[in-house]
């Protein structure tokens, strides 16, 4: 067994909200290096310890360079957009050894094959197009140790540093137990998977669910529909996600049904907020424009449609968000179709 | 691919070390009895660090003497040791006397007997490599090949250089050949091969002769060492022995430290990474990592020993896959298959292939018809599926040069991580895998199998392939026209998929008409097998004498999502 990773220089690439969560949750155990490409804020990380409204702690710091993040880091922790992912994440390939370690916390898919083209309701996907976030580091870096971080972590509850939980998946012990030396503190709780894909899928499909949270939340319903949309919504996420390759038991864990009430249950979700303001009558186009920060659950929900597509699955919850978003129904519409779709066994996937 | 031309000397290559003193099993033959007693040690520390205590250590011990004895009295084979019985008798004896409360100082210790298992095993598995029995049964490998291709033609006097031509006639050796050949000039070669036949061993074993690489050391099943004749020639030739009786944690590593060390020293390794024989005919999907994952310590050991990275000998995996038009012991492998994969649902009815017509019939055959083979080497990669450049460096997917010796690393330092090292062999597995698909050299034959076989199955879709497989074959056949339409189709589209990398094909698809093709691969298909797994009646139809044999031929070409193609 290697050296404690407690102490060491561990990297953190991206500082958007959840990334600047992830240094400041680090810098307990070890000095921080945040990669941003955007020149104003490495330099106002650098000089006033801050990150737009964000506080940073003392030991994060904050570099434009790749060169200089994976030269001190051997722990890198990506947290970017999905939809970015494989651009920078290949711009990093060059620095990359195979002793690095690579952590990520982005909850979306990518699909690789399908550049340019505009998906619509009816595009097909086969799941060998669509890729995990630790999918695209194998393909595109000599990167073999991966891991993925999930969980109930709200950036704005965790820079308040209220107490939380995450769970950290990888196939290597070596991975989990690098999570566990830099990440845990007596504010954060790191639990550990080797079902990486199940982890990863809980993460990214809760998302759609969310979104669907937000539009009821926003025509005022109230507790009834939301438990009923989450224990069918975990029941589609399930299906999916089996579908997919992943086990149905991560999705009982933090990064599933753990993430899942967190954010159906608040505005501080920018899946909820999507939701909420389709329902409100705003079309997708006008929400996108107006948010500084991606909702993963919009590209989600486009490509878990076209795998909907591909292998005939029921999934009426992730199909009438769809039709919400493309304006095809209206939400009172798609309540009255899902109240009335035809019913099954509640539990069947146990 | 290039075709490549034997030589003079009626070989494709000259050596590549001409002196056999220099081949790496000559000299792990010559140093033997330091080599094993290295095997003692490494296995002994490594057993004995995986114990935190002494009682953990007495558990497993009892637990390998407990399987030990249940062997001895229930699977006793001939090729086992005359002293079997006697040596578990005393380990039992040293045991007792540990745990015995009236001798608490103890004469004997948990470790004592550890090293005298692992003594003994050691010494069960070693192989002993010998010039003269290697070059005996070099020719008679070469000559029994020959009477089974029937290539020999040539009688008597013009004897073995004409054999060796003729062979290679028939058994193309395809693929990345010179860059194996230099990188074993300095490096070390682990192969894995495909394994379909029994032919397999001994066909491989001359294609390295041919390419001109020194002898590679490898693992065969003690049940073969028990055949007279047979297992002193294997004794010989380098082979070790595995024993698949033994499951217990001690000879598994003892027989994984004696494959690391030998790759270690330097030796060419080769392991059959499917275990067996594949039984449905398929490429493997499926591998056994034990032994592939002896070549990424011996790896890691080579980084740790070596006085600087740029000295350490660099290990590199080459994958064959090996084509047949026919498989001799066919119909037995896939009623295993079945009977495995169907249990209950499958049952054979007249099983009548021992009459002593179609033996006769069998030798006819197998001394006046010809066939083919076809191995293709994959370009090497080093043990982390990686590129190499022809120098022999890694590249990542960028095209870059890497330092694979980090892959150890953990925080900065070589570490051995037995879990981590798990999960690379994993994916070198994966990796593996997906070659064997682009490398599978695809025949006539081949073709007219799988196509038939779903034009069959297509009309029953509601059965499950059990009960298919129980249809009256009288019943059924196919009219030439679509035959022909649907090969047609399926060779534009096999062009294609060769011309992306996805597979390689015979090259008369190129050269021949549909109608030749068609008649070529139902000529070879399934030549010695007693039933004719395809047959052109006089109308022209296709019929099938064996459709279980169909299925096994038909298999060879799964996994690349053909199905879709039948109307």
């Amino acid at each position: 067994m290697g050296k404690s990773y407690q102490n060491t220089t561990v990297g953190v690439i991206g500082a958007g909200s959840f990334g600047s969560a992830i240094a400041n949750l680090l810098a307990e155990n070890c000095d921080v290096i945040v990669f941003s490409r955007r020149e104003n804020v490495v330099a106002q990380i650098n000089s006033e310890n801050k990150n737009g409204a964000i506080s940073m702690h003392p030991r994060v710091k904050a570099t434009n360079s790749m060169e200089e993040i994976t030269s001190k880091c051997l722990l890198l922790y990506p947290v970017i957009p999905s939809a970015d992912f494989r651009k920078v994440i290949r711009s990093f390939a060059p620095f990359l050894r195979p002793d690095h370690i690579m952590i990520h916390g982005t909850k979306g898919l990518d699909i690789h094959a399908l550049k340019g083209e505009e998906l619509s309701a009816k595009t097909a996907i086969p799941k060998e197009k669509v890729n995990t976030m630790s999918e695209i580091i194998l393909q595109e870096t000599v990167v073999k140790r991966v891991g993925c971080l999930a969980g109930p972590n709200l950036s704005a509850e965790l820079n308040q540093l209220q107490p939380a939980a995450t769970v950290i998946a990888s196939h290597y012990d070596e991975v989990i137990r690098a999570a566990q030396e830099t990440l845990r503190s007596k504010r954060f709780m790191v639990y550990h998977s080797k079902d990486i894909t199940g982890v990863e899928l809980a993460g990214v499909l809760k998302n759609i669910i969310a979104m669907a949270a937000g539009a009821l939340s926003g025509i005022g319903y109230g507790e009834n529909t939301k438990a009923l949309l989450i224990s069918r919504g975990m029941v589609e996420m399930i299906h999916i996600g089996q579908a997919l390759g992943g086990d149905a038991r991560a999705f009982f864990g933090l990064a599933g049904v753990g993430d899942l009430i967190a954010t159906c249950s608040t505005k501080q979700s920018r899946n909820f907020t999507v939701g909420y303001r389709l329902s409100q009558g705003e079309s997708i186009e006008e929400i996108m424009a107006s948010m500084d920060e991606i909702a993963e659950g919009i590209n989600t929900l486009k490509i878990t449609k076209g795998l909907i597509n591909m292998y005939k699955m029921r999934a009426p919850i992730t199909e009438t968000i769809f039709k919400i978003m493309s304006g095809e129904t209206t939400m009172q519409k798609a309540i009255e179709y899902l109240m009335l779709y035809p019913f099954s066994v509640d539990v069947d996937y146990i | 691919m290039k075709k490549h031309k034997p030589n003079s000397s009626g070989w494709l290559f000259d050596p590549i070390n001409p002196n056999p003193e220099d081949w790496p099993i000559m000299q792990l033959a010559k140093d033997r009895p330091n080599f094993l007693a290295e095997v003692e040690a490494f296995v002994f520390n490594n057993i004995k660090e995986s114990f935190k205590t002494r009682q953990d250590l007495n558990d497993e011990l009892a637990s390998v003497l407990y399987q030990e004895k249940i062997r001895l009295k229930t699977n006793l084979w001939s090729a086992d040791p005359k002293d079997e019985k006697p040596f578990w008798k005393g380990i039992e004896k040293k045991m007792l006397d540990i745990e015995s409360p009236v001798n608490p100082s103890g004469r004997y210790k948990e470790e004592d007997v550890l090293r005298e298992i692992v003594h003994r095993y050691v010494h069960e598995i070693a192989g002993n490599f010998d010039l003269f029995t290697y070059n005996i049964t070099k020719s008679l490998v070469t000559q029994w090949m020959s009477r089974l291709l029937n290539a020999g033609n040539g009688k008597g006097i013009s004897g073995l250089w004409n054999i060796r031509r003729h062979l290679h006639d028939r058994i193309h050796l395809l693929g990345e050949v010179e860059l194996i050949r230099k990188l074993a000039k300095t490096d070390t070669v682990v192969m894995v091969p495909t394994h379909f036949s029994n032919l397999d061993s001994p066909l491989i074993g001359w294609a390295i002769q041919s390419l001109g690489l020194p002898p590679f050391l490898y693992g065969a099943g003690l049940n073969l060492f028990g055949i007279g004749i047979f297992g002193y020639f294997m004794e010989r030739l380098g082979a070790y022995k595995v024993d698949r009786r033994k499951k217990n944690s001690i000879y598994l590593e003892t027989l994984k430290a004696y494959s690391t060390l030998s790759i270690h020293r330097g030796c060419h390794s080769l392991f059959f990474p499917g275990g067996t024989r594949s039984r449905s005919g398929a490429v493997e999907t499926k591998l056994k990592l034990g032994l592939l994952g002896t070549a990424l310590e011996a790896q890691r050991l080579n980084f740790e020993k070596a006085d600087s990275p740029e000295k350490a000998k660099r290990i590199f995996v080459v994958p064959v896959v090996i084509n047949y038009n026919f498989v001799l012991e066919a119909p037995g492998l896939v009623d295993e298959h079945l009977k495995r994969a169907g249990q209950q649902r499958y049952f054979r009815e007249n099983d009548n292939y021992s009459t002593s017509y179609q033996l006769v019939w069998f030798i006819f055959k197998l001394l006046t018809a010809s066939s083919e083979m076809a191995l293709t080497f994959g370009r090497p990669t080093d043990l982390f599926g990686n590129e190499i450049d022809d120098e022999g460096n890694s590249l990542d997917q960028h095209g870059k040069k890497i330092d694979i010796e980090k892959y150890f690393f953990s925080n900065q330092e070589n570490t051995q991580d037995l879990q981590r090292d798990a999960e690379y062999t994993k994916l070198l597995g994966k990796d593996i895998v997906k070659k064997y698909r682009t490398y599978n050299y695809i025949y006539p034959s081949h073709l007219v199998a799988y196509v038939a076989f779903e034009m069959m199955r297509k009309k029953y879709k509601k059965l499950d392939l059990y009960s298919f497989l129980r249809l009256e074959e009288e019943n059924e056949s196919i009219p030439g026209k679509e035959f022909k339409e649907t090969i047609e189709l399926f060779v534009g589209v096999l062009k294609q998929m060769r011309d992306n990398g996805k597979c390689m094909l015979d090259v008369r698809f190129d050269a021949l008409t549909v109608d030749r093709i068609i008649k070529l691969g139902i000529r070879h298909l399934g030549l010695y097998n007693t039933k004719r797994p395809l047959k052109v009646k006089e109308d022209g139809s296709i019929v099938t004498e064996d459709f279980t044999l169909l299925y096994f031929y038909h298999n060879r070409m799964e996994g690349y999502g053909l199905t879709k193609l039948i109307q």
